[in-house]
């Protein structure tokens, strides 16, 4: 008698696993360089207090402006400031605003793209009206002014991040709930008298899932590039926490003086940060939605 | 739409927690001054009144004829007009954003063409790969990297500011001192600019295949008379001054007009990285779009057919299919010119241009509200404006939509 051996999943079947993944193809290498490239950046960041050879806030440890050498590999700022200790501990402000405002985003988005979608009639029209509305509006514009209005810090720039990036959430979910509502097993659970409620959590939901997973992974690139234009406009978290934004921004003054290593690493930080982002978020759209793949 | 958009930042701006008042003063020691300054604007009004008095003031047709802006409020700061400073800043931004939106587009276009054609070869993975990291790059990162290198480094182009301030070109001047002698002497001057405009709706008659006579030529007196009264009302209202000044705002087509090169290379020298920076972060998609549409496109059997009747690559390539394909991409057009007006900010900050984005900026170190929200108004009557204009054009270039 032949043995069938059956694989235990242990994450969800939306995550795909790291073996099956490298039998995909480009698409699972991409995820996988995008995933490499956002982990260690997060865990570089986490261990910061640890690696950084600096404190990254002291300012004058070493001289003015001085380009890389020996003992600041990375050279150091207008404040004397270690740039290497910087970099390493500058991405926290980023990654906090980017998971708390795709955090906002979700809490808002998926709820109310269910339900209005669901329900149909006046409701959807109405919130369909407003989320094009507010999709069609420049989304830094409109996050720049709503940061101006209810102030700095990590909460609300992540608040201003997110209404910007929610009618993406919501058109994704609409469009998706519209077609899973016709489909036969949807109707064969409204006939066999399930009510709207468990039909939306058990039905429509897990079909979801997906597409907003890869619309979330690619809005944290979005949103890590809304913060960092935010903070080169001045709307940024407070100058005394070390962040990459600050140090790009404070470098243009340094300009004209030619001080490259101000703004070139973490400059770079921020590109590898969101490209690791949105290499994922190319790579799962590819994974989860094979039928786009053409 | 636009109803919507204006109530939404009506909301953002008034609605939202943090009073403007109170924030404009650091110190809040003069009662009186604060409720001086809020009669002054308005702000003491119901939310209603204050939502209806904003409303209004947009809409505001005769204010407009009037003062050539629009009725946004006056500024916190130094309670002048917002309308007018809000029209002196745009025609940078419009200038920035036309240019840079040609650059995206050739670029997109030229690559993604490229990489098409070499499908899955490594210039085409190569060319994917650029348009991934463009898309990822802050705006004002790149800019500066263009600073460093092509403004400090090679001093081959001017890193801030948008003309040496001396050069600013005026436009067109046109001296109309002889028709001032009156209402008659005007329509007599303006006569040629009726004939002009009768030979030019000749041509397009003739383009359509009407036939002369008799009904091209009866439809051609009406541009006619209409060429020949415009501008005589034109040259009337103009006369009293004197001097008639042509002007676009934008320093490239000002220069042309005025028929001066120096000012013109100037002009462009000046506009480069700006347009460069903001263009090539915005290719990235439209080399995906091109390459997507183009394989797609390549495929179908009139390339093939092209092909076998012994037509040049390049032409078969660029004159047949990208002309198909380059209908997804005028939409795209569209679609992007919002997030393109995002970065403008980004980039008008890097390179200290004096538009729309520098000025909410300036406006939000003053704490200046009002200004904030005029400006956010104009960007999104901007984008409204642009997407009704690419619906056009989409119109006029695809057969199957008439308007």
């Amino acid at each position: 008698m032949q043995k069938v051996e059956t694989k235990r999943r242990i994450f969800p079947s939306f995550i795909p696993n790291l073996t099956s993944l490298t039998r995909r193809g480009l698409a699972g290498w991409i995820t996988i360089i995008g995933a490499t490239i956002v982990l260690s950046i997060m865990l570089m960041t986490l261990l910061a207090p640890w690696i950084s050879p600096h404190n990254p806030a002291e300012i004058n440890v070493g001289p003015l402006s001085s380009p890389p050498n020996s003992q600041f590999p990375l050279g150091t700022n207008h404040l004397g400031q270690d740039m290497l200790s910087r970099i390493i501990s500058g991405g926290s402000v980023m990654i906090q605003v980017a998971v708390l405002s795709v955090f906002f985003c979700l809490l808002v988005g998926l709820p109310i793209g269910l339900l209005a979608s669901y329900a149909g009639g006046i409701i959807d029209k109405v919130f369909s009206l407003v989320m094009d509305s507010l999709y069609a509006f420049p989304g830094m514009v409109l996050a720049i002014a709503i940061a101006a209005m209810i102030g700095t810090g990590v909460v609300n720039m992540a608040l201003s991040i997110a209404v910007v990036y929610v009618p993406s959430y919501f058109r994704i979910v609409r469009s998706q709930v519209l077609t899973i509502k016709e489909l036969p097993y949807a109707e064969a659970a409204l006939a066999t008298g399930a009510k709207g409620r468990s039909i939306l959590l058990r039905y429509i939901l897990p079909n979801v899932v997906p597409s907003v997973v890869v619309v979330a992974t690619v809005n944290f690139a979005d949103a890590i590039l809304t913060a960092a234009g935010l903070t080169f406009i001045g709307l940024g978290v407070e100058k005394s926490i070390p962040d990459w934004g600050w140090d790009l921004t404070d470098g243009r003054a340094l300009l004209p003086s030619g001080a490259w290593w101000v703004i070139t690493f973490p400059g770079i930080m921020i590109v590898l940060l969101a490209l690791g982002f949105t290499l994922m978020g190319e790579g799962l759209s590819e994974l989860l939605n094979p039928r786009l793949e053409q | 739409m636009i109803m919507l958009l204006l109530s939404i930042v009506f909301l953002i701006v008034r609605v939202l927690p943090g009073d403007p008042v109170l924030l404009h003063f650091e110190r809040r020691e003069n009662p009186e001054a604060i409720a001086q300054m809020r009669r002054n604007l308005g702000l003491d009004k119901p939310l209603l009144n204050q939502y209806f008095d904003y409303l209004g003031g947009i809409l505001d047709v005769t204010y407009l004829l009037e003062h050539g802006y629009l009725n946004l409020g006056k500024s916190m700061q130094d309670f002048s007009p917002i309308g007018q400073q809000i029209f002196s800043a745009f025609p940078a931004t419009l200038e920035l954003a036309i240019y840079s939106m040609i650059v995206a587009v050739v670029i997109g276009i030229l690559l993604g063409v490229r990489a098409s054609r070499s499908y899955n070869s490594p210039l085409d993975h190569l060319i994917r790969t650029f348009g991934t990291v463009t898309y990822a790059i802050p705006v004002f990162f790149l800019g500066m990297i263009f600073q460093l290198t092509l403004g400090i480094g090679l001093h081959w182009f001017p890193t801030g500011g948008r003309i040496y301030p001396t050069l600013e070109p005026h436009g067109l001047t046109l001296y109309l001192g002889a028709p001032a002698g009156g209402f008659i002497s005007v329509f007599l001057w303006s006569f040629p600019a009726g004939l002009a405009s009768w030979a030019l709706s000749f041509v397009v008659l003739r383009k359509k295949r009407v036939k002369f006579w008799p009904r091209g030529f009866l439809v051609s007196l009406f541009p006619f008379f209409v060429g020949w009264f415009v501008w005589a009302f034109g040259a009337w209202h103009f006369t009293s001054v004197g001097i008639l000044h042509i002007s676009t705002g934008l320093y490239t087509i000002d220069s042309l007009l005025e028929g001066n090169i120096v000012k013109f290379v100037q002009a462009v020298r000046y506009l480069f990285l700006p347009s460069l920076t903001l263009g090539l972060v915005l290719a990235g998609v439209f080399i995906r779009l091109t390459r997507s549409n183009m394989l797609e496109t390549l495929r179908l059997d009139f390339v093939t057919a092209a092909r076998a009747r012994g037509l040049k690559e390049t032409a078969v390539v660029y004159g047949y299919a990208l002309r198909n394909a380059f209908l997804p991409i005028l939409t795209m057009v569209g679609l992007q010119f919002a997030m393109l007006l995002g970065g403008a900010i980004l980039t008008e900050t890097t390179f200290s241009w004096p538009g729309l984005g520098r000025y909410i900026v300036e406006r939000i170190n003053f704490r200046d509200y009002t200004a904030i929200q005029g400006a956010v108004v104009v960007f999104g009557l901007f984008v409204a404006l642009v997407s009704l204009f690419v619906d056009i054009l989409y119109a006029y270039f695809d057969p199957r939509i008439r308007l």
